[in-house]
């Protein structure tokens, strides 16, 4: 049977149902059934966020200046984006206007935070749908060095580097401890790199990890400790002495400030010199491979975020707004407090709003979290052992948010979208040599809305707003450096920091550019009290399920019509889904058994 | 004593009862005991592979985490060196111990396995109560847990803590500190505790 959604796409349950159940190598767990046609071309998909997640519940009635504590447990990999957008909800809810020291160091931690999470998405998540690393000790490290040469002036590129990496990677192989590279698909066709570029992917993995033990230093520097870094209603809670020791506990002085400058440094020349053009090369490798665009292509959406100028959001350097049917003349603008424009929609998903309210939509201050857990009659199974979804009905734990009523896309790419159509020089020049680079070494003549809306597009993206973020943070450093100068030091704006000083009630909201995508959390605060709080984050815009009028999210969207090599070896599903770096922990509640190794794949 | 650099390391998230187990005995150490330099204790919730650079500097790791043994709910148990792995992959509970069985593969790769690594884990009761604390018979085994941990240090690493006078703990946020996390609670009336029955059953069945 073939269906026509309304936001265009066609769905056809005729053919083969193949359930990937969990999808690996992400945080948090997911489900994804989709129907093949006789030509294994994937013509429906369906995401189930198999987890309930009552972070909301549990704050009712803390205190608001508590929340970021919280909502930093809700996953294990983006702790500080959700602390921060907390602090902003509240600041938000009560008018608190942070100095601006507290407000560039929270700027260069939210980006420290981006660029790490990006770079360890895509070496240690995404990279393994793209690169075989069992075929890297094929490899001929000679190759691998004119490779590395080709693409960028890397300091380390010489033959004997990457054969000392691959004898290394030959002994942990032969180990039988083949741990990390244990989930793949390695004889898989849908497999396209020649060793030597699998190799020079394998060693920048390598890289990627000592990098990173570098980088999280900057949040334990102005976050007092990592993981975990404190937040602050008001500001942020290190205290600025230029003449101050290095004891313990000791506050920010030139001696630290210059090592985080040097990290920063050190991030933007990985971005330059490994990340982007590690991307570029390995895409060029996949140029008849431009599947999984789906809704990228025609809805994105993000609220907006790294404002140049403090409190001016319309100095934001990546900014807001929604693009819709594909049209990058018009970015229409996007207001979260407005209750016609965010709402969720639970008529397919495991909540309820009450008799009669299955389809309603209600904005995120009058949201409601009550679980409702029920299959559709064409459901295969039991409630505890669910053969096959009926996405007809009721089938995921996310909720379906909406943007006045349209299904959008949110993340980097989604982000860069905006960028690009609203002009920004920075992203503009960043996304038209990215594609140069491209073109000449795929002998392609892609266009930015031909190549962007794709799954490459998508892994291109946040490899350019990892770079972006690092030139950003170097330019948020100089400014806090020059205010410092100035002589102001202060951190905190304590004047409401008394409940009594609150109004009665008060409602606030806090937005991040979130590595995943636009980050919202709603607060509303009576007594001094949390009322209610509401979180929509990026992988409930982007995994959540059907609406009401039979919209389908961009999880969903980005399978259609991408064919499979081998339908039990999800290789294709799990590297589109993949590009979106879906993070179900804070989308759904996480009490799952967790932990096989592979994907469980049944063909029906 | 040696000089060796020791990583006391709780993992689990605090927001599922008995998951914050290994927190919240990290959590009790640092409120009992003042902490040399040459060891660490660090509260690594669920971070998975961001813990690395901190497992990388250490020479020993002291492993503090809920585990599903297969044993009776609230034992005890502790493993050493090879056999910690083999639990972590064998029976895997919650999602960040595949994270962590991941991390050790990649300080092996990378050629900085820790010489020592123990485990003190403990069959947990109840991890489908999302908000709430540790349960009774759990809660009982944090001050052992921490004798254990305490006599680890003595007698395999040579290490004498020495109680600390009472004080505010400073590894977490006052708010989410156990006393104040559990007696903060809402209302099972006001917040729905329980979760997806499907995943519930298929965690207990393994």
């Amino acid at each position: 049977m073939t269906i026509q959604t309304p936001n265009g796409f066609s769905l056809d349950t005729a053919g083969r149902r193949i359930v990937v159940d969990p999808v690996t190598r992400i945080e948090g767990h997911m489900r994804c059934e989709v129907n093949v046609d006789s030509n294994n071309v994937i013509r429906n998909a369906v995401s189930t966020g198999t987890m309930w997640r009552g972070l909301e519940v549990i704050l009712k009635g803390r205190d608001p200046r508590d929340a970021w504590a919280f909502v930093e447990r809700i996953c294990g990999v983006c702790t500080g984006c959700h602390a921060l957008t907390s602090v902003r909800a509240v600041e938000d809810a009560l008018n608190i206007k942070i100095p601006n020291n507290a407000f560039l160091i929270r700027e260069i931690m939210a980006k420290v935070l981006q660029w790490h999470d990006h770079v360890v998405h895509f070496y240690h998540l995404h990279a393994l749908d793209w690169v075989n690393p069992v075929n890297a000790l094929k490899a001929d490290p000679k190759a691998t060095s004119a490779l590395q040469q080709a693409i960028s002036n890397h300091s380390k590129s010489s033959p004997g580097y990457f054969r000392d990496v691959q004898n290394r990677l030959k002994t942990f192989v032969e180990s039988g401890q083949l741990g990390i590279f244990k989930n793949g698909y390695w004889d898989n066709p849908a497999y396209k790199l020649p060793p030597e570029a699998d190799l020079l992917a394998v060693t920048h993995y390598l890289e990627a990890l000592d990098f990173q033990r570098e980088i999280v230093k900057v949040h334990t520097i102005f976050g007092g400790k990592n993981p975990h870094p404190n937040y602050m209603v008001g500001g942020v809670p290190c205290a600025i002495n230029m003449d101050g020791d290095m004891s313990a506990g000791a506050p920010l002085n030139m001696e630290r400030l210059n090592f985080v400058k040097l990290k920063l440094q050190e991030a933007f020349e990985f971005s330059q010199n490994v990340y982007v053009p590690d991307v570029i090369a390995i895409a060029s490798y996949y140029k008849d491979w431009l599947y999984g665009g789906g809704l990228s292509a025609t809805n994105v959406m993000d609220y907006g975020d790294y404002e140049a100028i403090q409190g001016q959001k319309s100095t934001d350097r990546l900014p807001g707004g929604v693009i819709l049917g594909g049209n990058w003349n018009e970015v229409h603008p996007i207001d979260p407090r407005d209750p016609e424009q965010v709402q969720e929609f639970v008529t397919h998903s495991w909540y309820t709003y009450g008799a009669g309210n299955n389809d309603k939509g209600l904005h995120p201050w009058d949201g409601v979290t009550e679980p409702n857990y029920q299959l559709g009659p064409a459901a295969k199974g039991t409630k505890t052992n669910i053969e096959a979804v009926d996405e007809a009905a009721k089938y995921s734990w996310i909720k379906a948010p909406r943007w006045r009523g349209n299904a959008v896309e949110v993340g980097p790419l989604a982000r860069y979208t905006l960028a690009y159509a609203k002009g920004v020089d920075y992203v503009k020049g960043q996304v038209d040599e990215a594609l140069g680079r491209f073109n000449t070494l795929a002998g392609t003549n892609l266009t930015a809305k031909q190549a962007l809306p794709t799954t490459i597009g998508r892994t291109l993206a946040r490899a350019l707003e990892a770079q972006y973020c690092a030139a950003m943070m170097l330019d948020d450093f100089n400014h806090l450096i020059a205010n410092i100068k100035a002589g102001d030091t202060s951190t905190a704006n304590m004047e409401k920091w008394d409940p009594a000083t609150w109004p009665k009630e008060a409602k606030g909201v806090g937005t991040v550019a979130a590595p995943r995508g636009g980050l919202g959390h709603w607060i509303k605060i009576k007594d001094g009290r949390i009322e209610n709080y509401q979180c929509v984050v990026p992988t409930t815009w982007n995994g959540g399920p059907r609406d009401p009028k039979g919209n389908i999210g961009a999880f969903e969207a980005s399978l259609l019509n991408t064919p499979m090599q081998r339908p039990d070896e999800p290789v294709e599903i799990l590297r589109t889904l993949h590009s979106f770096d879906p993070c179900l922990a804070c989308s759904t509640h996480v009490l799952a058994p967790g932990g096989e190794e592979l994907a469980r794949v049944t063909v029906r | 004593m040696s000089d060796e650099r020791i990583l006391v390391l709780g993992i689990g998230n605090i927001l599922w009862a008995d998951e914050g187990f290994g927190v919240r005995v990290v959590e009790a150490l640092d409120r009992a005991y003042d902490i040399p330099d040459q060891v660490r204790l660090l509260d690594g919730g669920t971070q998975g592979l961001y813990l690395l650079p901190a497992l990388e500097e250490a020479d020993v790791v002291i492993i503090l985490d809920a585990v599903d043994y297969g044993l009776p709910p609230g034992t005890l148990h502790c493993l050493a060196d090879a056999d910690v792995p083999a639990v972590l992959s064998a029976r895997k509970l919650s999602l960040h111990q595949t994270g962590f069985q991941e991390v050790l593969a990649l300080l092996q790769l990378r050629g900085c396995l820790p010489r020592a690594l123990r485990l003190v884990g403990v069959q947990p009761h109840t991890l489908d109560d999302y908000g709430g604390g540790l349960t009774e018979g759990v809660a009982a085994q944090v001050a052992p847990a921490m004798a254990e941990v305490v006599r680890l240090l003595s007698e395999e690493f040579g290490i004498a803590l020495q109680p600390a006078a009472p004080r505010a703990a400073g590894l977490m946020a006052p708010a989410i500190g156990r006393a104040a996390y559990e007696a903060g609670r809402p209302s099972a009336d006001a917040a729905c505790r329980v979760g997806d029955e499907r995943v519930l059953r298929r965690g207990w069945d393994g």
